[in-house]
């Protein structure tokens, strides 16, 4: 994966989003303090939040030129999202949810319902309604939802953080199983040192709408954390 | 009740059923715009719409008529058609409309807004264009508000008064509904059908409020 991210200048409230970064791990840590720009750097990439400032190419496709008024419209990204919540549509059943957006190649890849159901052991959860799910479970579905639209890059916005200890550590897994499985460029934000060393080849540290660090996780981070970027050690979280 | 009565109240439920099916399209599209996008002139349409809620009914009626009477605008025009408004079935049905818009539009607008737009963001992520959000997404999840919305504007149809009868007058058997008749029979101190047409008002209106309201919960406990 090549993630181009250039000339990104974007006011938010008490400061102005400003990056310039290019991403070629498979799997890129997004860590920072909260409310230091990383959910408005993954909606300018899902083109879902437009910048005065922008240019953004993934694997040589233009995906956003504000130089040349250029904006690819979400829908056509395939660039998939899972958010903290889940965002689960409420009136679908599970397998509502993730018909969705299932894309039928004409060569059949790894994204059918049968094997992602599998992966992510979600099949018996098919016939059940949205809200009758865990915490968890609606994380794997959300998980699900997103892979099965075949996406070139998956953006997830702590997709474990409303889950308690003995979840996340399960539901981990699930998602290192997911990135090997299906091979897709993730960039996955979390405020949890544990989650992005065992997820993530390489970390962007972003504060105050800047990047002020990037490297190999596994030098940026350690498992006891790094408060300074936002980041908690491996204990418990309470 | 006699036949003459019952066609009053056959009347009335069509045509009030009929004004809140036009309003529905125009009302949806209006309310999902002043929901959902920022315009210019969107203060000024949110004024316009919500003018006929407070100014004297009777007023509303008097514009209409000068409007669509043979001698207005849109009247002389719509003379030329063959479909003259004022006076006919048509008057009934236009006053109720304008009068009921209001109603539907706030209803559903409240109803849209509810509407987590995340959802309808990841619906996008997900490959979805804009009218398979709203018919997916939007719509469904709006559903209950918006027929909360729709009842209430049929109830207040029902019960239109002051802009019909400058508009529509009140013709026996043409274009006279529910609410001009019971006036009309109080007039003519005929109590015992005033208030059979007045039982016959509140159960309809009971219903549609009561509906509404359960949709209306409904809705807002998921």
């Amino acid at each position: 994966m090549r993630l181009v991210l250039e000339k990104i200048r974007l006011p938010l409230a008490p400061f102005t989003l400003e990056v310039d970064a290019t991403l070629t791990a498979d799997v890129t840590a997004l860590v920072g303090p909260s409310g230091a720009g990383k959910t408005s750097l993954l909606d300018l990439i899902a083109g879902l939040r437009r910048a005065p400032s922008a240019f953004i190419e993934l694997d040589g496709r233009t995906l956003t030129d504000t130089g040349r008024r250029a904006e690819v419209p979400t829908r056509e990204r395939r660039i998939g999202y899972v958010p903290q919540d889940g965002a689960l549509f409420p009136h679908l059943t599970v397998r509502g949810n993730l018909l969705y957006g299932l894309r039928r190649e004409r060569e059949p890849g790894p994204f059918t319902l049968e094997h992602v159901t599998e992966v992510l052991e979600i099949g018996p959860l098919l016939g059940r309604g949205v809200g009758h799910l865990s915490g968890g479970e609606k994380q794997r579905v959300a998980l699900a939802r997103a892979l099965l639209s075949s996406p070139r890059l998956l953006l997830l916005d702590e997709p474990l953080s409303g889950l308690d200890w003995k979840l996340k550590a399960r539901i981990l897994p699930y998602l290192q199983r997911a990135r090997s499985e299906f091979g897709v460029p993730m960039i996955y934000v979390t405020h949890q040192a544990g989650e992005a060393l065992a997820l993530c080849d390489e970390a962007i540290v972003l504060e105050r709408g800047r990047i002020v660090d990037q490297g190999p996780a596994a030098q940026l981070i350690v498992p006891t954390g790094r408060p300074e970027y936002g980041l908690r050690g491996g204990a418990p979280a309470t | 009740m006699s036949a003459a009565e019952w066609q009053i109240v056959g009347f009335s439920v069509g045509v009030a059923a009929l004004a809140t099916l036009l309003i529905l399209p125009p009302g949806l599209g209006l309310a999902w715009l002043l929901a959902r996008r920022r315009w210019r002139g969107k203060a000024l349409a949110e004024t316009l719409v919500a003018l006929p809620l407070v100014m004297p009914p009777v007023a509303t009626g008097l514009i209409l008529l000068k409007l669509l009477g043979r001698r207005g605008p849109a009247g002389r025009f719509l003379h030329d058609l063959n479909l003259d408004v004022v006076f006919t079935w048509r008057g009934v049905v236009t006053a109720m409309a304008v009068m009921s818009f209001p109603l539907l539009v706030r209803g559903a607008r409240v109803a849209f807004e509810e509407v987590d737009p995340r959802l309808e963001q990841i619906a996008r992520t997900l490959g979805a264009g804009d009218a398979r959000v709203f018919l997916t997404i939007t719509l469904p999840l709006a559903l209950r508000g918006i027929l909360g919305g729709t009842l209430l504007a049929f109830a207040r149809a029902l019960g239109e008064f002051g802009a019909t009868i400058l508009v529509a007058g009140n013709i026996p058997g043409r274009t006279s509904t529910i609410s001009l008749a019971i006036y009309q029979r109080v007039q003519l101190g005929q109590d015992a059908e005033a208030f059979r047409l007045l039982a016959v008002a509140a159960a309809i209106a009971f219903l549609a409020v009561w509906t509404s309201e359960w949709f209306l919960r409904r809705g807002a406990r998921r």
